[in-house]
């Protein structure tokens, strides 16, 4: 079942070039993709290619200077900016990269406390820390006293907590021992065992391969293709756009080739 | 706290008193240069009209009594060592000893500077924070045009105009001084006290608000374009809880901090201020003593502000230290 729908989604920024001339820059063009519960769709793309901002306008926590055009529809209604400001942290919860997403000067039980929207805050929070073998004591502590494994399952708690249907987690695997990655990632598909929609945004094809049901592949500020996980095998052979096999060569265990033909 | 935390406060602590003596020393030792190479005469500064009657001879002898013949080292060392047993001096201008005018002295401009250091201080910090978090709105360009108006605008010149407007069109406030003059000091009410301190409070704080404004903005903008506050929006925050839980918490700590590092400015401007409006205060002192040549009053206030304002910046120090989790509590993660 569908839960969220982007539809023909563009994002441009203005920007000021030598002096005083504005230009817009076009970071998503034409971008559709489909988010369906129980699923997980990996959008997959070089770095700095522009994912986050998907990830951004749809939560529509996108900066000022940003415009955007396309529809994005949540259980078939359309989200207007309004809307989005009512679903943001209750329907569609976001999971941030790393630790400087929590306020470094705020203890993290309360961080997590504050996005709970259901239940009693005090006792989903020690919950979730249970489930998530977080320590009571670490409730207490600041963000810089988290390590790399338990400041992710923190940053999981605050989706986990909200209730929400649709995750978007936006790089977690970055930085992190090969132990936590494949904790953060399980910690993803029980999402969506579960019955949320999980939009896995990251650059790593490999570990998100893992638990994707779906990949979208990311180049230019659009997707190019959307294939079954289960396409990326052997040479790539069963994917359709030329860019997605070569993505998918370019891993090391494959060919390890760089060269488009 | 742990024991770790009160074993480096000790240590940071430590190093913050050698660091004060060896300031205080160098501070009197290059005054008292300046002092001892600057055409005021002693001698000449003390006795005032009087000198006409004063022969050669006398003089000499005045010479040799204060040890004004004697190498400079030997003279800053005779200073120094009468400063080290509590002994400043008598101011020549007052007739008393210097850490008694120092001490009344003060005592009046800690109204004063205290008034204008909170005013500064709250105004400045909430227009900043409203000019931030309604940033590029009218409200943001005539707080910014505001500020940017009053941080050029001299001292000395802000508070004539308030007294040409206040006191003297307006006749609201009294034109200066400390207290109204042809009243008993027994007298003098609490009301007159506050009614003589209101315009120089004012003057002093009005142009600490366009620094404390400015810096507030900026740092709150800062913040609010942080990843923390990115994540906190996608958590449906917004709006004013938005600002209360993760602006505030996160610009005060600096605030605070700036706040008592401008100590320096705050004295700086009572000195004018004070001598705008003829108040009693230390700032007043400070040009009467260097004016009429009092080198001991001068020199006892150098030593006076060194102190004020050095432990102006050791309390913002410490209030990071302190306040700060991050150097409050340490790695402890790694210790558990």
């Amino acid at each position: 079942m569908s839960i969220l729908k982007v539809d023909n989604l563009s994002v441009s920024f203005k920007q000021y070039t030598s002096g005083l001339r504005q230009t817009t820059q076009k970071v998503i063009s034409n971008l559709s993709i489909e988010l369906v519960s129980g699923e997980i769709l990996a959008i997959v793309g070089a770095s700095g290619s522009g994912k986050s901002l998907l990830a951004h306008a749809i939560l529509g926590i996108l900066p000022v200077n940003a415009t955007t055009s396309g529809d994005i529809s949540f259980d078939g209604e359309v989200l207007t900016p309004k809307r989005q400001e009512q679903l943001r942290g209750k329907e569609i919860a976001l999971v941030p990269q790393s630790v400087n997403y929590l306020d470094p000067l705020m203890r993290v039980g309360a961080q997590v406390r504050t996005s709970v929207r259901k239940e009693n805050p005090k006792e989903a929070q020690k919950k979730v820390f249970k489930r998530y073998h977080l320590n009571q004591e670490v409730e207490k502590m600041y963000p810089f006293q988290l390590s790399g494994g338990m400041a992710r399952r923190v940053l999981v708690s605050t989706a986990m907590v909200s209730g929400a249907r649709v995750i978007i987690a936006d790089e977690p695997t970055p930085g992190l021992d090969s132990v936590v990655i494949e904790e953060a990632l399980n910690n993803l598909r029980e999402f969506a065992d579960q019955g949320c929609a999980v939009m896995l945004i990251s650059h790593d094809i490999e570990s998100a391969l893992k638990i994707a049901d779906k990949v979208a592949v990311f180049y230019e500020g659009t997707v190019l293709e959307i294939a079954e996980a289960d396409k990326f095998e052997g040479n790539g052979d069963r994917l359709q756009h030329p860019y997605s096999k070569a993505l998918w060569r370019a891993l090391p265990q494959n060919d390890f080739r760089t060269n488009i033909d | 706290m742990s024991w770790q935390f009160t074993w480096n406060l000790a240590t940071y602590l430590f190093w913050k008193s050698i660091k004060i003596a060896s300031l205080l020393v160098s501070i009197s030792f290059i005054s008292f240069l300046l002092v001892k190479n600057s055409p005021i005469d002693p001698i000449q500064a003390y006795v005032g009209a009087d000198m006409l009657h004063v022969s050669a001879e006398q003089r000499e002898k005045i010479e040799e009594y204060w040890g004004l013949n004697e190498p400079v080292i030997q003279q800053f060392f005779s200073w120094g060592s009468a400063v080290l047993s509590g002994d400043l001096g008598t101011s020549m201008i007052y007739r008393l000893p210097v850490s008694e005018v120092i001490g009344e002295r003060f005592y009046n401009s800690l109204a004063l500077m205290i008034t204008a250091w909170l005013l500064s201080g709250i105004i400045g910090f909430s227009m900043g924070v409203i000019a931030a978090m309604k940033r590029d709105t009218w409200m943001d360009r005539v707080i910014k045009g505001f500020c940017y108006t009053l941080a050029s605008t001299p001292t000395f010149w802000m508070g004539l105009l308030l007294l040409i407007v206040f006191a003297v069109w307006l006749n609201w406030f009294p034109i200066g001084m400390g207290v109204p003059s042809g009243v008993l000091a027994e007298d003098v009410t609490m009301m007159d006290r506050i009614k003589h301190l209101i315009l120089p409070a004012l003057t002093l704080s009005i142009i600490g608000v366009a620094n404390v404004a400015l810096h507030t903005r900026q740092k709150l903008i800062e913040v609010l374009s942080s990843d923390y506050i990115v994540f906190a929006r996608a958590r449906g925050e917004k709006g004013f809880t938005l600002f209360w839980r993760h602006g505030l918490r996160n610009i005060v700590l600096p605030a605070i901090t700036l706040q008592f590092a401008a100590f320096s400015e705050l004295f700086g401007g009572a000195v004018l201020a004070e001598q705008v409006f003829s108040y009693p205060g230390l700032g007043q002192a400070t040009v009467e003593a260097g004016l009429r040549g009092d080198v001991p009053l001068l020199l006892g206030l150098v030593l006076f502000s060194t102190i004020f304002v050095f432990v102006g910046n050791l309390i913002a120090d410490l209030i990071y230290r302190v306040v700060d989790p991050r150097t409050r509590e340490g790695q402890s993660y790694a210790a558990k």
